[in-house]
């Protein structure tokens, strides 16, 4: 008795669904500029910080500071990627723990539109970020080397890997009881592995055994196949076999994590009510 | 007699915790049922497992025909959801939350902005359409949320606590709200801890108490379980209860209690306001000043005290409450 619209085929409806939700959270970012604002200005204030105070320490080779900086804009490129998972998972269980996620639950919407739409809209947050750092790279003496087509790739690649890992974040937010331990949580995974990577540090400086697992750490990769890809400089690169394949095995990482947790995620979403009971 | 909601047997376990132990619930075409309960007793369970966001363990549920648990798409599609919280976009204004419901309801985006704006209108939002929902008061948070679960036009309508929190105010507002949705033939299913909610909106209430069914009924049905009506006097004098008594007890329709210290007597009667002057005339005849007189009928709290032995906003304290801590909701 109310069905008011036309019958439609499920992908169109997910489409128009998924509109709808990335709608409400592109909404919300104009209401509350202050969250665009800082999401913006923690990644600059990293390449201040890191270019200027531990630049002049930390060694990648001939060029001194400038060739560190160089090298640092493409490891925040990833790091920044890494971080803008916290909001995500944050915003997912905001949402449960005020109900709005039962309420999209009781609607006759495709389900799978609910983390759709929230992490569409997050890509298009972090394309922003991605072009604000872009300038103040640019700023502190960064540049991409490469060819049109390479850099191209290079930012196709971080905004692949930033849809990626907004997923894991999503998963994240649903297993977590409220937004205080989402808060911690979204970012508690992401340290170690920002930081046991080549973003800041080459990994050739690290101890060996800590080695293997930087090479194969999914942000080192992503920070070397930007390296790569934006031919800024390569310091201590040793010949493993991820460091010889980063871009590849970066678009690899993306697509595993995108395969299992976005299926995992909506599943979790589609039979786990948040509320709770009385 | 057609039902809107059919339930039969639901089970549903939370860990090592039994929400509910068999429930059984019928609601016909176009009523209000209350379900009534303490907190911990199913009252929630009940309704996510029919508005589809819960599955039960065991037993079966319709809801407008459909089945809840193979049918969930359809169940969808008939029903609006009211939850205990305002669930509604805190950064969107109230216009926008209605148009982003309508259109997760697949309305087309002309009857998305129509029907949000008739919405509006009808609870009074209208001047505050265009603002943030975070500068909304407590019932224009509910109503708006109200609102929203009624985008699809639902013909059954779950409203889990709709007046928690809200001022006395604000609640007669909503039940003005509700009961006109029932006089255009929604189905109602409502849960409340408030007797007097239930009291006022349900044609029919169900009890329940540790996700089990402990009573259902009218609310004059239930009421009689407890008895009939009574009156109940204050003489003046500690002296007089005695002879008050005697000249009382035959209008009684059972005992006669008294308590000295506080100079009331109790009179179950059974000719409700009859019984009410005829007690004042006796007490005039016999010369016994009285302090204080009414009639009294049985409220659902006496109701709820006599099948629980517990009141009903008491927390009761079940290990029901431990799995609650998902979310940390209540």
């Amino acid at each position: 008795m109310t069905s008011e619209h036309a019958p439609r085929p499920t992908i169109g409806w997910l489409l128009t669904d998924t509109f709808a939700v990335a709608r409400r959270h592109l909404l919300k970012i104009t209401r509350v500029p202050e969250s665009l604002f800082f999401a913006l200005i923690q990644p600059v204030m990293f390449v201040l910080l890191f270019a200027f105070v531990f630049g002049g320490a930390i060694n990648v080779g001939e060029g001194g500071a400038k060739a560190y900086r160089e090298f640092l804009i493409p490891g925040i490129f990833a790091q920044t990627v890494m971080f803008a998972v916290a909001g995500i998972t944050v915003g997912i269980t905001e949402d449960a723990s005020r109900g709005i996620m039962d309420r999209f639950r009781s609607l006759p919407m495709k389900p799978g539109a609910v983390l759709g739409g929230h992490t569409l809209a997050s890509l298009l947050q972090n394309t922003l970020v991605l072009v604000m750092l872009s300038i103040t790279g640019l700023a502190v003496g960064w540049r991409a080397h490469g060819s049109i087509g390479e850099t191209l790739l290079a930012y196709v690649l971080l905004a692949t890997f930033a849809y990626a890992i907004t997923w894991v974040g999503a998963w994240i937010g649903l297993h977590m009881p409220n937004p205080e331990v989402a808060g911690t949580a979204g970012l508690a995974w992401i340290f170690p592995l920002t930081f046991a990577s080549s973003v800041f540090t080459p990994i050739g400086t690290m101890p060996g055994w800590l080695q293997p697992i930087a090479q194969w750490n999914p942000v080192s990769c992503l920070a070397l196949a930007s390296r790569t890809l934006f031919h800024n400089p390569l310091p201590l690169k040793g010949n493993s076999f991820p460091e010889n394949h980063a871009v590849a095995l970066s678009f690899g990482w993306a697509f595993l994590l995108l395969a299992i947790f976005a299926p995992a995620a909506v599943r979790y979403f589609k039979t786990h009510s948040t509320g709770g009971a009385a | 007699m057609t039902f809107a909601i059919q339930a039969h047997g639901l089970v549903k376990h939370f860990g090592e915790v039994k929400a509910l132990n068999g429930v059984d619930l019928e609601v016909e075409q176009g009523t209000v049922v209350g379900l009534l309960g303490p907190n911990g007793s199913g009252k929630t369970t009940t309704v996510r497992i029919l508005s589809t966001l819960l599955n039960a363990d065991s037993g079966t549920a319709s809801v407008g025909g459909f089945d809840v648990s193979s049918a969930s798409d359809q169940v969808r599609e008939v029903i609006g959801l009211t939850g205990q919280y305002s669930a509604v976009d805190q950064y969107l204004t109230g216009r926008e939350n209605l148009e982003l419901f309508g259109r997760l309801f697949h309305l087309s985006k002309a009857d998305a902005v129509s029907r949000a704006d008739e919405l509006l209108a009808r609870f009074e939002l209208t001047d505050a359409a265009d603002r943030g929902i975070k500068g909304y008061s407590g019932g224009m948070r509910r109503r708006l949320d109200l609102a929203a679960s009624l985008i699809g036009r639902p013909s059954v309508l779950f409203l889990d606590e709709p007046t928690t929190g809200l001022d006395p105010r604000s609640r007669q507002g909503m039940w003005e709200v509700i009961q006109g949705l029932v006089a255009e033939g929604t189905t109602v299913l409502l849960t409340t801890q408030y007797l007097e909610e239930a009291d006022k909106l349900a044609s029919r209430i169900v009890v329940l108490d540790h996700g089990s069914v402990i009573a259902q009924g009218t609310s004059n049905e239930l009421k009689s379980q407890v008895g009939g009506d009574r009156v109940e006097l204050v003489v003046n004098a500690s002296a007089d209860v005695q002879r008050a008594v005697s000249a009382l007890t035959p209008l009684a329709s059972g005992t006669v209690t008294t308590s000295d210290v506080e100079r009331r007597i109790v009179v179950p009667v059974s000719t409700g306001s009859a019984a009410l002057l005829q007690a004042v005339r006796v007490m005039d005849e016999n010369g016994i000043g009285i302090e204080d007189i009414a009639l009294r009928r049985p409220t659902l709290d006496d109701v709820f005290l006599s099948l629980t032995g517990h009141a009903a906003e008491d927390e009761t304290p079940t290990p029901t409450k431990a799995r609650r801590s998902r979310r940390g909701r209540n």
